[in-house]
C-alpha cells in the first residue's frame, strides 16, 4: 500500500468542485433555447379520466405546447416495464399492468401524470398546468396491500384479479413444517417493514433535447445508470434508436436507489422535445419527488422460528406481503423476492427455512429498490426474531447468536444463497468490545437513577451484494447481465484515464478507482482521471447500486490493469532487451529487477505510441478495456449494537452510541467506507425512529413534504463508533465485498432491539416515535 | 415585474424579475450561479443558504424584492480566489460531503455559525445549529467533524481517539 495505494486515506479529488459550489448537476444545466415543462398529474388515488380541456391553458403565456398520453400512445412510445420476470408458485408469470408515462383511461395514484405543458419559463408552465381542466370520474382506492388482497378491495389492473401480481415461494416447505413439529419452543412475531421515501437531496430533472438535423437525442438526467437508461428507453420504450440517443448523468446529488428506474417524466421530456422542436427541462419539486420517486420497503410479515432444547434453530418460517404499488418498477418484482428470502438464513446455520411472498398492487407510488433493497427487510424479520427468541428463552442475545452461527464455508444456505467467507465471531467480538456491553448494566442503573430506561439490542447482519452474476440472475429471471464494464487509456505522457461503466452520485469513484492505478503503477491519483455518466464517452455499462462498484465495477478495472501491465512489461522487456518475466513496475518506473536498467513509466507510454520500437507484431497504443462478470454475490456482514435512553415521560428515545464493526472484505480507502456506513445507520435509524410514508384511505400521500416526513437532521444522530476487519472474499480479485448499503440494512433491529429492552415491551414498531414508544411502556392499547 | 438591484459576491448585479421571484431562482437563472442549490419547497433542507447582509438566510424564502439593495454572499464567493475558505477546506479534509448537493448550504450555516460561536462551539452546538441544513448522504457524523474543526474547537471526545 502506498501513500495513495489500496487501503490508504485519500481525499476525495472530486471534493473541490462540490465546495466550491461548482457542481453541475441536470437542473444546473442550460441549452439555447430550452424551455420548460410542468407535469399534470393526477390528484387523486384512482379515476377515470372522463376528459382533458387544455384550451384555455393552451392560450397562456408563454406556452408552447401541451400532451397527452393519447398523443404519446400514438407516436409509439412504449410502456413502463418490470425487467424482471418473476413466477408465482404455480408457474403463472407476473401480472404486469399497462403503464404508459402520460396516463390514458385511468390513473391509479396520486402525483400519477397525464399530461404535460412545454413553455418559456418554468413559471409559466406551472401556471399552465394548474389551468389544464382534467375531469375525472373518481373509483374507490386501496393502499394497503392487505386490505388490496380482500374480497371486494377495488380492483387495479385487469391483468390482476384481487390485485395479486405474484404469489412465490422459496425454500422447502415440507422439511420447515417438519422442523416445527419437532420444536422445544417457537417464536412468533407480526413484523411491519414500514413505507419510505428515498429523498436524496436532489431532485429528480431531465432535460430531453432532440436534434432535427442529425434526428439525434440528447437526454441529461438524473440517474445511478445512464446507459441502462440509453437501452431501456431504446429498445422498451420506443424513444430513439439507441444508436441515435445520448444519456449524460453528470453530477447526480444522490440516488439511494430511486434513480436507478427511468421515469415518466424523462421519457416525455425526450418525446416532447421531438413533438414541440425545443429542447425541454423538467426538475421534480420536493412534493412531486414524495410523489412519484419510487418508494422504498413496504412490507407485512407473520414470522415463526423453532428451536429445539439446546436453543440451536431449527426451522423458519417467513408469510409476507409486499406492496409493489400501483405500477410494477423496473426492479420491483426481485427486491421482495431474490433479494429478500434468499438472507432469512442470517448468519445461523438453519436447516429448513420456507418463504412465501405475495406482492400486490396498490393505489399508491410505485415501489422498489431503496438503499438495501429486500435485505433490510430480511435482516429485520430475521434479527428481531433472534433477539425476541433469546429473551423468550432467557438466554442473552449473543449467546443464542454464537449458538447458531456459521463457522464453516462456504456454506450453502437453504434459500439460494451460498456464503462464501465470513467470520462472524469475530465482528462480534469486536461489536462488543467497541460498545462496552459488559459495562451496560451498571449503565443502566445509572440511568434508572436518573429516572431514565437504558437498552441495549444487537443486530448481526449478513447481505448479499456486489450484484450480481448474469447467469445467475437471469436464470432467475432478469432482463439483464450484471456484470461491470471499465477501459483504461493509458496516454502518450503516461497519464490515465479510466472509462468506468459505474456512476458515482456520492461515491467517491473518481478517487477510489484512481487509487487502484496508484497501487499498481506508483502514479500519483492527481495523475489519474475518471471519467463517467456519458454514454458516449464510456461503452456499455450497468451502473452504481447494490453496492457493486467495488466489487464489480473494480474488479473490471483490475482486469483491464492487467493487460495494461502485461503490455506495457512486453514494451519494456523488448526496449530493455530483457526476460517480460523479470520486469517489475513501481513509483513510476519499469525496471528490470535486480539491476538498474530502467524506464520511467512516461517513456514506456510514450514508446507504444510513437510505435518506434515495439516487439514485432504488437499494435501501438495502450488502451485496454475489460468486462467482468461476478461468479458469486458477495457478503457483507457485520455486527451493530446500539445504546439507547428512553425518557419515560415524554417517550422520546436518544441514542446513546452505536457500534457498527463490519466486514467488507477489502477496503480501499477507509475514510470513504466509514463515511458509507455513517449515511446507511442514518437511513437506518431514520427507518426506526423517525421516517414513514402514509397514504389514507382514499389514497391521498399524507407524508408529502418535510413537514410531515421527519427526515433525520444532525441533532437526531450520535457520533458513529465505526470499525472494520477483512475477511477477503474469495470471488473476485481485489477481495472486496462492498459498503453502501450495509448501515440500511443492519441498523433498524438493532435500534428496535435496543428500545423494546429499555421499555420492557417487545410489541413496537417502525418508526419508533415518542408517541408509539410511550404508549408501549405504558402498555396503552 | 421589478428591478432588483444588489451586491453577489462583491459585484453589483440588476435584473428584471416577476414579484414572485425567489432570491435562489434569482441567483440561479438569472444571475447564472447554480452553486446555490433547491433541495425542498417547505424551507427545511437548507440547500439554498447563502448570506444576505452577514447572516444565513434560506434564499428560497425571500423574495429576489426583499434582497433588493442587499449585499449577497454565495458559496462561489466564498473562497479568495484559488485559496479554500477555511470551512471549505475543512469539509475536504474530514469528508463532509459526499454528494455534495447539500454541501453548498452546508457550509455557509457553518460559516454563520462559526461567525457566532467560534471556538465556544461543542458538538451539541453544532448538531443543534444545523436544525436547518438536511444531508441524506453523510449521516453528519464528519460534517460536525469538520465544522469543529474549522471553528477551532475541540472534537467529540470519542472522535478525538480516532
Amino acid at each position: 500500500m502506498g501513500v495513495e495505494g489500496i487501503g490508504a486515506k485519500v481525499l476525495r479529488k472530486e471534493d473541490r468542485r462540490f465546495i466550491t459550489g461548482r457542481g453541475r448537476y441536470v437542473d444546473d444545466m442550460t441549452v439555447p433555447g430550452m424551455k420548460y415543462a410542468a407535469f399534470v398529474r393526477s390528484p387523486h388515488g384512482h379515476a377515470k379520466i372522463a376528459g382533458i380541456d387544455s384550451a384555455e391553458a393552451a392560450s397562456m403565456p408563454g406556452v408552447i405546447g401541451i400532451l397527452t398520453g393519447e398523443q404519446l400512445q400514438g407516436d409509439g412510445i412504449g410502456n413502463l416495464i418490470c425487467g424482471w420476470g418473476v413466477s408465482s408458485k404455480d408457474g403463472t408469470p407476473m401480472k404486469m399492468g399497462a403503464w404508459p408515462a402520460l396516463a390514458v383511461g385511468t390513473v391509479r395514484h396520486v402525483g400519477q401524470p397525464i399530461a404535460v405543458v412545454v413553455a418559456d419559463t418554468q413559471l409559466q408552465a406551472r401556471d399552465a398546468a394548474e389551468a389544464v381542466e382534467v375531469s375525472y370520474e373518481e373509483l374507490p382506492a386501496v393502499v394497503s396491500a392487505v386490505d388490496a388482497l380482500k374480497d371486494g378491495a377495488p380492483q387495479l389492473h385487469p391483468e390482476a384479479p384481487g390485485n395479486l401480481i405474484f404469489d412465490w415461494e422459496l425454500g422447502d416447505k415440507a422439511a420447515t413444517d417438519a422442523a416445527f413439529s419437532g420444536a422445544a419452543h417457537v417464536t412468533k412475531l407480526h413484523i411491519v417493514n414500514n413505507r419510505l421515501v428515498p429523498n436524496p437531496m436532489e431532485p429528480r430533472a431531465a432535460l430531453g433535447v432532440y436534434d432535427p438535423a442529425e434526428e439525434h437525442y440528447t437526454c441529461w438526467t438524473t440517474s445511478q445508470n445512464p446507459h441502462v437508461a440509453r437501452l431501456v428507453m431504446s429498445a422498451f420504450y420506443n424513444v430513439a434508436p439507441e444508436h441515435k440517443l445520448r444519456v449524460i448523468a453528470p453530477d447526480v446529488g444522490g440516488g439511494f436507489g430511486s434513480k436507478i428506474y427511468i421515469y415518466p417524466e424523462e421519457i416525455v421530456c425526450l418525446w416532447a422535445s421531438k413533438r414541440t422542436g425545443v429542447p425541454v427541462k423538467w426538475t421534480s419539486d420536493r412534493t412531486e419527488a414524495f410523489l412519484t420517486d419510487a418508494h422504498g420497503r413496504d412490507h407485512v410479515t407473520e414470522v415463526e422460528m423453532a428451536l429445539d432444547a439446546d436453543h440451536k434453530i431449527l426451522g423458519l418460517k417467513v408469510d409476507t406481503i409486499a406492496n409493489l404499488g400501483a405500477y410494477m418498477s423496473l426492479f420491483s418484482s426481485a427486491t421482495p423476492t431474490y433479494l429478500y428470502a434468499t438472507l432469512l438464513s442470517g448468519q445461523y446455520d438453519i436447516p429448513a427455512i420456507h418463504a412465501n411472498v405475495r406482492a400486490v398492487y396498490t393505489n399508491t407510488v410505485p415501489v422498489d429498490a431503496y438503499r438495501g433493497a429486500g435485505r433490510p427487510e430480511a435482516t429485520f424479520v430475521i434479527e428481531r426474531t433472534v433477539e425476541t427468541a433469546a429473551r423468550e428463552l432467557g438466554i442473552s442475545p449473543a449467546e443464542l447468536r454464537r449458538k447458531n452461527f456459521i463457522r464453516s464455508f462456504p456454506h450453502q444456505t437453504p434459500v439460494i444463497m451460498a456464503y462464501d467467507a465470513g467470520d462472524f465471531d469475530a465482528t462480534l467480538d469486536a461489536g462488543m468490545k467497541a460498545a462496552d456491553v459488559a459495562g451496560f448494566e451498571t449503565r443502566r442503573a445509572e440511568a434508572k437513577q436518573r429516572g431514565k430506561l437504558r437498552g441495549l439490542g444487537m443486530s448481526c447482519y449478513i447481505e448479499a451484494c456486489g450484484i450480481a452474476p448474469s447467469k445467475a440472475v437471469g436464470s432467475l429471471g432478469a432482463g439483464v447481465g450484471l456484470w461491470e464494464s471499465a477501459e483504461v487509456r493509458v496516454n502518450p505522457v503516461g497519464t490515465v484515464e479510466i472509462l468506468t461503466g459505474s456512476h458515482s452520485h456520492g461515491q467517491g469513484h473518481e478517487t477510489t478507482f484512481a487509487q487502484l492505478v496508484a497501487e499498481r503503477f506508483g502514479l500519483p491519483v492527481a495523475n489519474v482521471q475518471v471519467i463517467h455518466g456519458d454514454t458516449d464517452k464510456v461503452q456499455f455499462g450497468m451502473g452504481t447500486y447494490g453496492s457493486r462498484s467495488g466489487a464489480v465495477g473494480m474488479s473490471a478495472i483490475h482486469k483491464a490493469l492487467d493487460k495494461v501491465e502485461a503490455k506495457a512489461k512486453k514494451i519494456a522487456a523488448h526496449v530493455l532487451e530483457a526476460d517480460e518475466g523479470d520486469i517489475v513496475i513501481e513509483n513510476g518506473e519499469v525496471k528490470v529487477a535486480g539491476t538498474d536498467k530502467k524506464l520511467a513509466w512516461h517513456e514506456v507510454c510514450l514508446g507504444a505510441y510513437t510505435g518506434h520500437n515495439l516487439p514485432d507484431g504488437m499494435e501501438p497504443g495502450l488502451k485496454e478495456g475489460a468486462f467482468y462478470d461476478p461468479t458469486n454475490f458477495t457478503f457483507p456482514a457485520g455486527c451493530y449494537i446500539c445504546e439507547v435512553e428512553v425518557d419515560p415521560d415524554t417517550g422520546t428515545t436518544e441514542i446513546v452510541q452505536f457500534v457498527a464493526a463490519d466486514d467488507f472484505g477489502r477496503v480501499i480507502n477507509p475514510m470513504i467506507v466509514e463515511g458509507q456506513v455513517h449515511g446507511g445507520l442514518a437511513q437506518g435509524i431514520g427507518q426506526a425512529l423517525l421516517e414513514g410514508a402514509h397514504y389514507d384511505d382514499s389514497g391521498q400521500l399524507v407524508t408529502a413534504s418535510y413537514m410531515d416526513y421527519a427526515m433525520p437532521r444532525a441533532w437526531d444522530l450520535p457520533m458513529f463508533k465505526v470499525s472494520t476487519n477483512e475477511t477477503l472474499c474469495p470471488g473476485n480479485p481485489l477481495g472486496m465485498k462492498g459498503c453502501g448499503e450495509a448501515g440500511a440494512i443492519g441498523s433498524p433491529p438493532a435500534v428496535i432491539n435496543a428500545i423494546t429492552d429499555a421499555i420492557g415491551n417487545n410489541d413496537l414498531s417502525m418508526p419508533a416515535t415518542p408517541q408509539k414508544v410511550w404508549k408501549a411502556l405504558h402498555a396503552v392499547a | 415585474m421589478t428591478e432588483v438591484t444588489m451586491t453577489v459576491n462583491g459585484r453589483e448585479m440588476k435584473g428584471v424579475v416577476e414579484d414572485r421571484t425567489l432570491l435562489v431562482q434569482f441567483l440561479r437563472e438569472n444571475l447564472g450561479l447554480t452553486g446555490t442549490h433547491v433541495g425542498c419547497d417547505t424551507s427545511q433542507c437548507g440547500a439554498c443558504v447563502v448570506h444576505v447582509d452577514g447572516k444565513a438566510v434560506k434564499s428560497c424564502t425571500m423574495l429576489a424584492v426583499q434582497a433588493s439593495g442587499s449585499d449577497v454572499l454565495t458559496i462561489e464567493g466564498l473562497a479568495n480566489g484559488t485559496e479554500l475558505h477555511p470551512v471549505q477546506a475543512a469539509f475536504r479534509e474530514h469528508h463532509g460531503l459526499q454528494c455534495g448537493y447539500c454541501t453548498p448550504g452546508m457550509i455557509m450555516t457553518a460559516v454563520d455559525l462559526i461567525r457566532q460561536h467560534g471556538s465556544a462551539l461543542d458538538e451539541k452546538a453544532v448538531r443543534d445549529g444545523l436544525e436547518g441544513n438536511i444531508c441524506r448522504c453523510t449521516g453528519y457524523h464528519n460534517i460536525v467533524k469538520a465544522i469543529l474543526a474549522a471553528a477551532g474547537a475541540a472534537q467529540p471526545q470519542q472522535v478525538a481517539a480516532e
